[in-house]
């Protein structure tokens, strides 16, 4: 077989997408974000160091709500960053989340966004405060570098509170793995810690990435079974536990999924990952470089929407990836190992861990951290943080773990839960505890419908026609986002909705309950009460129909309401 | 004889018959005196001109009763009228005097009091002055020469001159009405012999004033019978310095048509300042940047039905009305306070119009709804009340418009005034009007108020320097339109603050659009509240010292607009150590260095 590389970094950079071109130009990112800083005109930056800001973990992003609104004012929009922290596996401790939450109040929107990968976000940070919230980071010790980019993202982790051990096991490889793939310019120390630079600023060695960096970004995940809280076959790469006799004998590796797509582009689609094969726990981190370098030298890099990691490996096939990471390791991954999973959800509430120590799983909606009249979760688990000490947990599914609570201090946890009325948010319908939205407006550039602030109030009409049909206590797992590049890993939703316009979405239906098959469009482009007319009846039939632990995304499939999605490349079918 | 119209300098002498037919007519000059007349007239400057008419006149009336054998050219000693004027009354007041003055025969000489030569004052005869009051109790800018000059040591004796003095002023100004005390003074104190009685004008000038020109004229048409004066016999000659009085005016407002009323500053300001637009069309009205806006303000018609029902006086829709259109019904003054102490008996206010230091404190945030309602006068009549208040006056807006950019078009920008005090929500009379009232389609009794005081250099290629806070930017986005449509190439800088970033940038895309086109050169910013210390305009001028005395030094216009009270008196000092920094001289010439400026019309201002 020959080998295309018209489209790789073997090409010269003038060949290539204009991002590349910028990359190679930016001194190891840097560009011009330090004069945009200061320039007092505008709240923003040059669309160039917008680009390059994302290495540095943020966004420059405006108030959408106030868009149309400020033109007539003759205001520029509403310029603010969006600021996300590297924190792989989603662990924090209190006294970091003393500080975020302080940063959030002083500089933010007041509230904390817990992501889909387990981590924060600031919204709302003004330019001239984006110094001030980052080294408040770096003061405990967490920093936002390559929490966005084209390089290796957050790591996550599953939050597993049941196997403590284990749980730091595969945490410190995370973590770990997050650590090696970091680049190695010191462009953030010198833009937002304000340190000197020192001999070969701008033309630092990235041993790693290069001077280009990733064609895209790079997604990794450690999961730990049976939950499949990661989704592990969404991640451009995975690590799937293979636990024998209690004991961490490795990894099954994953490699090539992602959600991302646009409408009306059949050439973008949402892919599983497929199992390549298993590797030693001291392997990880060699592995994880790697297959990162693979996809440094062979990712498409003329066109962005054709760059992600799945792409090169439905181009070139699995077969070549086995070879490729073969020859560059000197020895190829071993036969993967059996493993089971039966769900991606959280559990909630209380939950003991081997080393005895307790772990409270929160539902926080959509992971929006805040106080509100009826809430006040931002000052609870303030409060909490000031007198835990464990740890915390972000799950991969926007929600919190007050993790690693010493049995002595059970009691006094237990009090503030309940002094706060944290305790009530575990007893929403299960409906609800297993939704999840993208953030999507006011903040997010590319929403091209409500997600976050809309999705409580579907949720509401959804559990009202579960009830009906006496599902109230049947899971399913439900995610919607504000377009369709699947934020909220929306494709292996077992109901999922894409925005398409204001109030319009596309959808889907058929997802696997724990990540394992993605779903299909059923309707395109509707309003509420279309969604709701069609899901009606199928949620009546599924309460009629179904057989005994069936679950709904299996029941779609068999009553033929919707088709099988087998692969990727099926998903526009 | 002919009655000439004379437009000097402009247009060649006509000499019509007076019923208005079109065909020329020379009445008893012949043709060659007429052509010789026309050929002297055509040469003269406005001043000239004038000086002429006062000639032939008394040539005339000389004439006639002493018939002299030989033709002496008399020395005219006209009545000199000069006004100094920050927002244009004390000059429209000046300018009626003026043309009521003529009509009675006067031989009279109309001046900006920035244009009078202090060094003429020693030869003057009769002098005549109109002043408002400005700053806390300081001249107009215009005047600052003239005050100086005759408060200074080269004063001179004035023993052979009549004069008189009209101030302007507001009554709730701590020093009333000082300008016009203080030259009233003075020159008395030099020797001159006062015609009339000083009179103080509160904001409703109109009535005083008119008794005061009445009672000037009387004296002067006695101190100088047209019989022996050298006197004009032409009423109709337009007066050559003035230009053509616009169809609309304060007294005559246009009815504008309100085309856009929008709040500029973002959501979650702690400002409300708004961008209102109104259309001229079809009003014949022009203005330059620089000039401002009058609008007629009305009150509030909830605080109008309030006031009626505290006086007892329900019912009464004339009186709603009165009260809505044409009275203040919201500010207190002195002479409101006094009258009510007397009307109601209260010993309270009794004591503080007893007071004058009590009284200042207490008036501060109070207004006339706070007194009647305190102090009720049961069965008052409605003309007893009125009677205790001022005419609504209007209220000018900077406009923030080039007619050259927007033709038909007059852009303000109005930051609206409420706050609390003495537990009651307070509403400014116009600004709140504009913002709770007045909407697109709606009509709006507007004039123009010229101002050439703040004028952009004649000079496109000089540079300019614009210096403004909040509404003070109003004039620079007028300047920047103006240079913009008429290509002007000069380098513009503009220092502009206010209190957030965010929200109250006004115009950001306007500027940063001008910025990147090359219309402004610069731009420095100073938002006050978006760091722990406070940050005002001042700050960035002393920060940019080296390059803005550099812009000086390369004939920069300096130009400053905002507010009277902070901005004003700050950036003026931060102006000083500038200069005397830069330039490596004293306090005292740093101080003259900018009289000089001001004086070349090179440092303008616009505050209030
Ligand atoms: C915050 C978060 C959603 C949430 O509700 O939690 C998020 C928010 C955004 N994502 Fe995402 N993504 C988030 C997880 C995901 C995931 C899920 C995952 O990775 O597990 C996906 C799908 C997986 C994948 O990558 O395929 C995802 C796929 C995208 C894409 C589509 C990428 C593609 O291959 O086509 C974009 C757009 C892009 O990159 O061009 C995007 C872009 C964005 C941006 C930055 C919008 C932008 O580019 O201007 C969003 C910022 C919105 C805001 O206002 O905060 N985000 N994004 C998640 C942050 C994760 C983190 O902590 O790092
Ligand atoms: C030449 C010139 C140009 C101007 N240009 C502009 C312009 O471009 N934009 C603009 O907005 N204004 C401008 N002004 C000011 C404007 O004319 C009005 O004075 C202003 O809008 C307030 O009018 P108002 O009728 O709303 O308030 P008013 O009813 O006149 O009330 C204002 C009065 O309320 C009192 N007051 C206000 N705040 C407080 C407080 N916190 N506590 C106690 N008392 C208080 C003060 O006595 C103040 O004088 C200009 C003025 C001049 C003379
Ligand atoms: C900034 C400012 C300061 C003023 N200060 C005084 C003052 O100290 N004493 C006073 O009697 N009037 C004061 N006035 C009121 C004016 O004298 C009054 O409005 C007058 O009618 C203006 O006349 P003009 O248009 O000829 O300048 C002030 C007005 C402004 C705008
Ligand atoms: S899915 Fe789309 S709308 Fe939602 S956060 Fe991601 S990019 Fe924004």
């Amino acid at each position: 077989m020959t080998m295309d590389r018209s489209r790789d970094v073997s090409q010269p950079v003038e060949r290539l997408s204009g991002n590349e071109r910028l990359k190679a130009a930016s001194r190891r990112l840097r560009g011009d974000i330090v004069e945009g800083l200061a320039d007092p005109v505008t709240g923003g930056i040059s669309p160039e160091a917008q680009q390059l800001l994302k290495f540095h973990g943020s966004y420059q992003q405006d108030d959408r709500d106030l868009r149309d609104e400020r033109r007539r004012q003759k205001l520029e929009p509403a310029y603010e960053f969006m600021v996300r922290v590297r924190l792989p596996g989603g662990v924090c401790r209190p006294d970091q989340w003393l500080k975020l939450d302080e940063l959030a109040r002083t500089y933010a929107n007041g509230t904390l966004r817990l992501t889909t990968r387990q981590t924060f976000q600031f919204h709302g940070i003004l330019k001239r405060d984006m110094r001030k919230t980052i080294q408040g980071m770096n003061q405990v010790l967490l920093d936002s570098i390559a929490a966005c980019g084209d390089v290796n993202r957050g790591v996550m982790c599953s939050i597993n509170p049941h196997l403590s051990a284990l749980h730091q096991q595969v945490y410190e490889l995370a973590k770990a793995t997050s650590e090696h793939l970091l680049p190695r310019t010191r462009a953030y120390h010198e833009i937002w810690l304000e340190q000197e630079p020192v001999a070969g600023s701008g033309e630092e060695e990235e041993p790693i990435y290069g001077p280009t960096y990733l064609p895209r970004k790079f997604k990794i995940g450690f999961v730990i079974p049976p939950e499949n809280d990661v989704d592990v076959y969404t991640q451009d790469l995975g690590f799937i536990a293979i636990v024998e006799n209690g004991k961490l004998e490795g990894f099954n590796v994953t490699v090539g999924g992602g959600m991302g797509r646009a409408d009306n582009e059949p050439g973008t689609y949402p892919r599983l990952a497929d199992v390549a094969g298993f590797i030693r726990p001291d392997q990880v981190v060699r592995v994880a470089e790697e297959v990162v370098k693979i996809q440094r030298d062979y990712g498409d890099r003329v066109d962005r929407k054709h760059a992600r990691f799945k792409y090169t490996i439905d181009d070139r096939g699995l077969d070549w990836f086995k070879d490729e990471i073969a020859s560059r390791l000197g020895w190829r991954l071993e036969e993967p190992r059996p493993f089971v999973f039966t769900t991606n959800g959280d559990r909630y509430g209380w939950a003991q861990g081997d080393d005895g120590c307790w772990h409270y799983t929160l539902f926080v909606e959509n992971g929006r951290v805040k106080d509100t009249a009826d809430l006040q979760l931002m000052t609870a688990l303030r409060t909490i943080a000031a007198v835990h000490e464990g740890e915390f947990r972000l799950t991969p599914n926007q929600n919190l773990i007050i993790s690693r609570i010493k049995d002595t201090a059970r009691a006094r946890i237990q009090s503030l839960i309940e002094a706060y009325g944290l305790d009530s948010t575990v007893r929403r319908s299960v409906l609800r505890r297993n939704s999840m939205a993208c953030v999507a407006l006011p903040t997010c550039a590319l929403a091209m419908a409500e997600s976050e602030r809309y999705l409580p109030q579907l949720v509401t009409k959804l559990e009202k026609v579960m009830a009906e049909h006496g599902l109230a206590e049947e899971p399913i797992i439900v995610r919607m986002t504000g377009c369709p590049n699947g934020c909220a890993r929306p494709y292996v939703a077992e109901i999922a909705f894409t925005g398409r316009a204001p109030g319009k979405y596309n959808v889907y239906l058929g997802g696997g309950f724990h990540g394992q098959r993605l779903n299909r469009m059923l309707l395109e482009n509707v309003g509420e009460p279309v969604i709701l007319e069609t899901l009606t009846p199928i949620i009546a039939r599924y309460a009629k129909e179904r057989v005994p632990g069936e679950r709904f995304g299996d029941f779609v499939i068999r009553a033929g309401i919707i088709r099988e999605v087998k692969e990727g490349r099926d998903f526009n079918g | 004889m002919a009655v000439v119209h004379c437009i000097p300098g402009k247009q060649p002498l006509l000499v019509t018959k007076p019923d208005a037919s079109s065909q020329t007519w020379t009445g008893p000059l012949s043709p060659e005196q007429a052509a010789q007349l026309e050929a002297l007239v055509g040469t003269l400057t406005a001043e000239q001109a004038l000086w002429v008419s006062g000639y032939l006149a008394g040539y005339n009336a000389r004439a006639r009763v002493a018939a002299p054998a030989t033709a002496v050219v008399p020395t005219a000693q006209p009545v000199t009228i000069l006004y100094a004027s920050e927002t244009g009354n004390a000059a429209s007041l000046a300018k009626k005097l003026n043309e009521r003055a003529k009509a009675k025969g006067l031989a009279t000489k109309l001046l900006d009091i920035a244009d009078y030569r202090v060094k003429d004052l020693k030869g003057e005869r009769f002098l005549v002055v109109v002043t408002s009051t400005q700053g806390e109790g300081e001249p107009p800018t215009s005047a600052a020469d003239f005050y100086e000059f005759l408060h200074g040591r080269k004063a001179p004796r004035l023993e052979g001159l009549k004069f008189a003095v009209l101030g302007l002023g507001d009554s709730t100004y701590e020093h009333f009405c000082q300008t016009g005390k203080d030259i009233d003074t003075r020159l008395e104190a030099l020797g001159a012999v006062r015609m009339v009685e000083r009179v103080d004008c509160d904001v409703d000038y109109e009535a005083p004033a008119t008794g005061w020109i009445d009672r000037l004229l009387d004296q002067l048409v006695r101190e100088l019978p047209p019989a022996e004066a050298k006197i004009v016999a032409f009423p109709h000659v337009a007066a050559p310095a003035v230009a053509a009085e616009p169809l609309y005016d304060r007294t005559n407002p246009f009815q504008a048509t309100v085309l856009e009323n929008l709040r500029l500053t973002g959501r979650g300001s702690s400002k409300e300042i708004r961008h209102v637009e109104i259309s001229l069309e079809g009003s014949g009205l022009t203005y330059e940047p620089g000039d401002s806006l009058g609008i007629l303000p009305q009150n509030d018609p909830e605080l109008v039905g309030e006031l009626i029902a505290s006086l007892g006086l329900e019912g009464r829709p004339d009186l709603q009305e009165a009260l809505g259109r044409d009275y203040e019904i919201t500010t207190l003054t002195g002479r409101f306070l006094a009258g009510w102490a007397e009307l109601s008996g209260a010993k309270a206010l009794k004591e503080l119009v007893a007071d004058p230091a009590a009284q200042k404190a207490w008036l501060h945030g109070r207004e006339i709804i706070d007194v009647v309602s305190a102090f009720p006068v049961p069965g008052i009549d409605a003309a007893t009340f009125t009677g205790l208040l001022r005419k609504l006056p209007p209220r000018l807006y900077s406009l923030a418009s080039s007619q050259a950019a927007n033709p038909d078009e007059a852009h303000i920008v109005v930051s609206t005034v409420r706050y609390d005090s003495h537990g009651r929500s307070r509403k400014g009379v116009a600004s709140t009007m504009l913002a709770d009232r007045v909407r697109p389609d709606d009509t709006l009794p507007v004039y123009i108020n010229a101002n050439r005081h703040f004028r952009l250099p004649t000079d496109p290629d000089a540079p300019i320097v614009m210096i403004g806070a909040g509404t003070g930017v109003a004039p620079y986005r007028a300047f920047m339109q103006e240079r913009e449509e008429r290509g002007a190439k000069g380098r513009s800088w503009l220092f502009f603050g206010e209190r957030n970033f965010r929200t109250d940038f006004l115009y950001q895309v306007e500027w940063q659009r001008w910025l990147k086109d090359g219309v402004l050169s610069r731009i420095d910013l100073a938002f006050s509240r978006d760091q722990a210390e406070k940050v005002y305009v001042q700050h960035r001028l002393l920060e940019r010292a080296a390059e803005l005395w550099a812009w000086l030094e390369e004939g920069a216009h300096l130009y400053l607009c905002g507010d009277a009270e902070q901005l004003a008196p700050d950036v003026h000092a931060a102006l000083l150590r500038i200069v005397a920094e830069q330039s490596g001289r004293g306090p005292e010439q740093a101080a003259e260095y900018l009289k000089t400026l001001q004086r070349e019309g090179r440092y303008q201002r616009d505050v209030y």
